[in-house]
């Protein structure tokens, strides 16, 4: 899973059946710091999250599993709203 | 899933079996305020997307889970035709 923060969301009135009535949101992947990492995409959100929060999303088939049984078509997904994460400073030798 | 705009189609007669009447193009990722990133790739087409529109592409092993691609060789497809993006200013 991947910390991201979201950007926006997308509406499709033309769309797979079974992505009706699920929330699409515009994310961009983030490093420990907080900048930017690779592209923006488009994730669905299992959690309520909303623009401007921090997120982990999955890749891959396994963003389906929070609809399971229905067989969404989806190949991100946001699974949790991070309240705060901690990254400790890297320990370097003097 | 990507944000795309399709730029065109693609015609093949010689193709694999499962392939057959499935409704191919060539779209170009983009980022969600229309500038183009990345190659351009091919995309099955599940929800009648024209040249020109921006649509969102599943990609991986959850295209096959698209409507009617169950057990086809795909690994792009089209589910989606966009309306509108809202991002935020500033971003």
């Amino acid at each position: 899973m991947q910390l991201a923060k979201v950007l926006g969301d997308i509406v499709c009135t033309r769309k797979d059946d079974n992505l009706v009535s699920l929330k699409l949101l515009v994310i961009q992947p983030i490093g420990s710091d907080g900048a930017a990492v690779g592209r923006t995409l488009v994730a669905v959100d299992a959690v309520g999250a909303g623009v401007g929060e921090t997120v982990f999303f999955v890749r891959g088939k396994e963003a389906s599993f929070p609809f399971y049984p229905v067989e969404a078509p989806v190949d991100a997904g946001i699974v949790g709203i991070v309240d705060h994460y901690d990254v400790p400073a890297p320990v370097t030798a003097r | 899933m990507l944000l795309a705009r399709v730029v065109g189609t693609v015609v093949a007669t010689r193709k694999d079996p499962r392939l057959l009447s499935t409704k191919l193009m060539v779209a170009r990722p983009m980022d969600p305020r229309g500038k183009p990133e990345g190659g351009y790739l091919v995309a099955v087409d599940t929800v009648d997307a024209g040249v020109g529109e921006t649509v969102l592409i599943v990609s991986g092993s959850s295209a096959r889970m698209a409507s009617g691609l169950k057990d086809c060789p795909v690994d792009a497809a089209i589910v989606g035709i966009v309306d509108v993006v809202e991002v935020a200013d500033g971003d």
